[in-house]
């Protein structure tokens, strides 16, 4: 039925014709064929670097194709600009938003507005659109205090406030908990009924099943396929994305669970106030892992993720003691190499400029990590501290080899490494010293598949040869692979954990949302 | 005229050039542009606003000519900054040495001459009200004009469009970039608007002030202005109040000191600084409000990627 909607009579919305894009010696779109119809919600599917992102630019007029053409309303158009993509009538909302945290909500929708409209009624049709489509905001409010949930609705706000007739939607849900994201496959299902047109990008197989109309899928900047989600599996759009099958994380459901080893990890008690204008304050929380453990910390990104990583790895100091414990010793007071060199080990979420120092190369990067605790092995020369080459390059050759690190060069800066290949460069330098305890946040954000399962094994058999591992994470599929105990933040606050046996998503979405072991004023987020 | 209302007056000759400067400044940072040239462009502001009223007679003149003259200085800043992407503190800097320089150069051959006062306000019997009567309604025109300015600046950033665009850009340049705003032009604007309000504030002082040219007449108070930028958090009302404060201070401090009160001149003479500083710090002390005024790319060199 929906194949005679596109190939039938009618023309479609949008039609790209061997759009072809190519970066110096890099075709990062093919000779790609993409057709929208009305009313219709297109899946984009692909892994990084497939070319989802370079064609969508394309299409959205940031980026200028190579060659191929693009029809709207079956019109051979040039959009040379976003404001010309904007006045055809194609919306984005973007991945990473580009709204101004020192602005209201009102201030940041006026500025993708034309110029006639008056600023007082913005805040009011904001609140109309919002209610019609079930988007709750407060324009008053300042973006930087919202959630990112808050934000994405601004976006979305923004974009129909254009009236556009075709919607680009870059990774919506990687930032929502499931009931948000519940609340936003609504609205969606809602626009299609009202004949607009949605492009939908995105690697959560699942929710592309559910929602979506058809599905073209990327592969190397070339289209592999082009179907009906609905028809499909898992399984097999996942094999479509990426080539091959997708290695399963080998792990039993028991394993971990009825270990008595010792605590390797605790944070007691943990409170901290606000450390900037959007930073958010840390409740009283506690945790616990033993040796062989993974402890899987779900929620929304900005609900304290960050700061309790912070507390832990120790770049941030606590008042007692006491507070932070690893391996039985107080680590609340010490600083990072310190906790470093009790045996613990951390890769934060940022890759670039804080997991690595991007304009250095990977041995010099590997050394700051690793300075004081292989102080023998990477310095030589007694006082003088003198840096020892081979011993790095060594140590980089492993890494490298264990992890399977893809670079085009010896030894590269940092940023010249793929997102994938560096967080696996990140991680594999820390497992390289085999640490007691080690802290992940987001371990696989923004990673492909492949790449993502081999950080996932490698996290599991960290934990099974003995060690306390915790996992911060947003992808609640990944927490679930890979987790024994699962727990949630939300404003600040740890739930209690829930062993993976008795956890399900909708009792961890609603951890997330605050309604289980939170405060009562957090549960509104839900509702 | 009594005591009260010279001191009245007095206190407002002085706090008129740093509000001038300051808000044009306040307008250049929310834009996300760091010029630290504001006492050169002052300076020669108040050289050439001096040398024009001098050879034309004409007050009105030499406003406009130090007007011209500051805008004139901020546009080599902005050429430099915005076209050219150099360093936004160095160049800064380099700007107020040249106008330190220039000034010296140009003002040469002014030095002793008696300058052309601006004219004061007269209103017949508003003017001559008691107490308030001068204050309100006898004063030079750039007096006015820093009122008007303050109240103008106010409105532009938070309640017109383009001033909610300036802000954005100050916020955050990629993504006012992404949404089609023109970066680079209202940068530009901002910068000649700062400067042009610089040499505003020279010209005061040449011409309302001290009507003679000095060489390094402006004596730090580029400085001050730039100082009370960033205690004010940003907000016009606060410059504002900063600058009446340091004005206060600054004459009080003369007559106690003519009055014999027995404390070295030197902790005298600093006490408008100190004053200023500490109660500005005391208003921004909510961290959070601070750094959400706080313009997110200040100094921050912008190049459009296509």
């Amino acid at each position: 039925m929906k194949e005679k909607r596109i190939n039938g009579s009618e023309t479609p919305l949008l039609e790209a014709d061997k759009l072809t894009k190519i970066f110096g010696t890099l075709k990062a779109c093919d000779e790609i064929d993409l057709k929208i119809g009305t009313g219709e919600i297109h899946s984009l599917l692909g892994e990084n670097g497939a070319g989802k992102s370079t064609l969508v630019k394309m299409l959205f007029g940031a980026l200028q194709p190579t060659s191929g053409h693009i029809k709207w309303k079956g019109e051979a158009v040039t959009v040379t600009s976003p404001a010309m993509g904007r006045s055809l009538g194609i919306g984005m909302v973007f991945q990473h938003f580009s709204l101004f945290d020192a602005l209201t909500a009102a201030e940041n929708i006026a500025l993708s507005l034309d110029e006639k409209t008056p600023l007082d009624t913005i805040a009011v049709r904001a609140r109309e659109i919002g209610e019609a489509y079930g988007l709750p905001v407060d324009p008053e409010a300042l973006v930087g205090d919202l959630s990112v949930g808050e934000r994405q609705r601004i976006e979305i706000i923004r974009c129909l406030l254009q009236n556009p007739d075709l919607i680009i939607l870059d990774e919506p849900t990687s930032v929502l908990t499931p009931q948000e994201a519940d609340l936003l496959f609504v609205t969606l299902e809602r626009l299609r009924s009202e004949g607009k047109s949605i492009l939908y990008i995105s690697h959560r197989l699942e929710e592309v099943r559910r929602l979506c109309d058809r599905a073209t899928v990327l592969r190397h900047g070339k289209v592999v396929s082009q179907c009906d989600p609905r028809a499909e599996t898992a399984a097999s759009l996942a094999r479509m994305m990426v080539g091959s099958d997708i290695h399963v994380i080998e792990r039993h459901p028991d394993e971990g669970a009825g270990l008595q080893q010792s605590l390797l990890v605790e944070v007691n008690g943990l409170s901290q106030n606000p450390r900037g204008p959007f930073s958010v304050s840390l409740h009283d929380v506690h945790l616990s892992v033993r040796g062989g453990e993974i402890l899987g910390i779900a929620g929304v990104a900005g609900n304290g993720q960050g700061e309790l990583f912070e507390a832990i790895s120790g770049e941030v100091l606590q008042e007692r003691p006491g507070t932070i414990r690893i391996r039985g010793n107080d680590a609340g007071r010490i600083g990072i190499s310190a906790r470093r060199k009790l045996g613990a080990a951390f890769v934060p979420e940022e890759r670039l400029g804080h997991g690595a120092v991007p304009d250095m190369s990977l041995t010099n990067n590997l050394l700051l990590s690793r300075h004081s605790t292989d102080r023998k092995v990477f310095l030589s020369g007694g006082a003088l501290k003198l840096v020892a080459e081979s011993g790095l390059a060594s140590a980089a050759k492993r890494v490298v080899a264990k992890m399977d690190v893809r670079k085009s060069a010896e030894n590269p800066d940092a940023s010249a490494l793929s997102g994938g290949n560096l967080q696996k460069f990140l991680i594999g330098r820390e497992l390289d010293r085999n640490p007691s305890v080690m802290i992940v946040n987001q371990p696989t954000w923004g990673v492909d598949a492949g790449a993502a399962a081999h950080i996932r094994q490698a996290l599991v058999d960290l934990a099974r040869s003995g060690s306390a591992v915790i996992v911060i994470s947003q992808d609640l599929d990944e927490l679930f692979e890979i987790s024994d105990r699962i727990a949630a933040m939300v404003h600040g606050r740890l739930s209690e954990s829930v062993p993976i046996k008795e956890m399900s998503r909708e009792r961890v979405g609603l951890m997330m949302g605050g309604a289980e072991h939170a405060a009562p004023q957090a549960s509104a987020g839900v509702a | 005229m009594t005591m009260f209302e010279a001191i009245l007056l007095t206190v407002a000759t002085a706090a008129t050039p740093l509000l001038i400067a300051a808000l044009g400044e306040l307008v250049v940072e929310r834009s996300g542009v760091l010029n630290l040239g504001v006492e050169g462009m002052m300076i020669m502001g108040a050289v050439c606003g001096f040398a024009a009223a001098q050879q034309t007679g004409s007050a009105w003149i030499g406003m406009f000519a130090g007007i011209l003259a500051g805008a004139a200085s901020s546009l080599l800043f902005g050429f430099l900054t915005l076209t050219l992407v150099t360093n936004q503190v160095a160049t800064g800097l380099a700007l107020t040495l040249l106008g330190l320089g220039a000034s010296a150069m140009i003002g040469e051959t002014f030095v002793g001459l008696p300058g052309v006062k601006m004219e004061s306000l007269y209103i017949p019997f508003l003017t001559d009200l008691p107490y308030v009567g001068k204050f309100l309604f006898g004063q030079d025109p750039i007096f006015y004009i820093s009122i008007l300015l303050t109240i103008g600046v106010t409105w532009f950033l938070f309640k017109t469009r383009a001033g909610l665009t300036l802000r954005a850009v100050g916020d955050n340049h990629t993504s006012a970039h992404a949404l089609g705003v023109p970066v680079v032009r209202i940068r530009y604007l901002a910068v000649l608007f700062g400067g042009a309000c610089a040499g505003l504030a020279g010209a005061q002082l040449s011409l309302v002030y001290v009507p003679q040219w000095v060489e390094n007449m402006t004596a730090g108070r580029g400085w001050i202005a730039l100082a009370l930028v960033v205690f004010a958090s940003w907000r016009p009302w606060r410059i504002f109040a900063g600058a009446y404060l340091f004005g206060a201070v600054s004459i009080g401090q003369l007559h106690a000191q003519a009055l014999g009160i027995g404390i070295p001149s030197q902790f005298m003479s600093s006490l408008p600084y100190l004053a200023t500083i500490i109660v500005l710090v005391l208003i921004s002390r909510n961290k959070r409000l601070t750094l959400m005024n706080t313009p997110t790319s200040l100094g921050k060199p912008f190049v459009p990627d296509r």
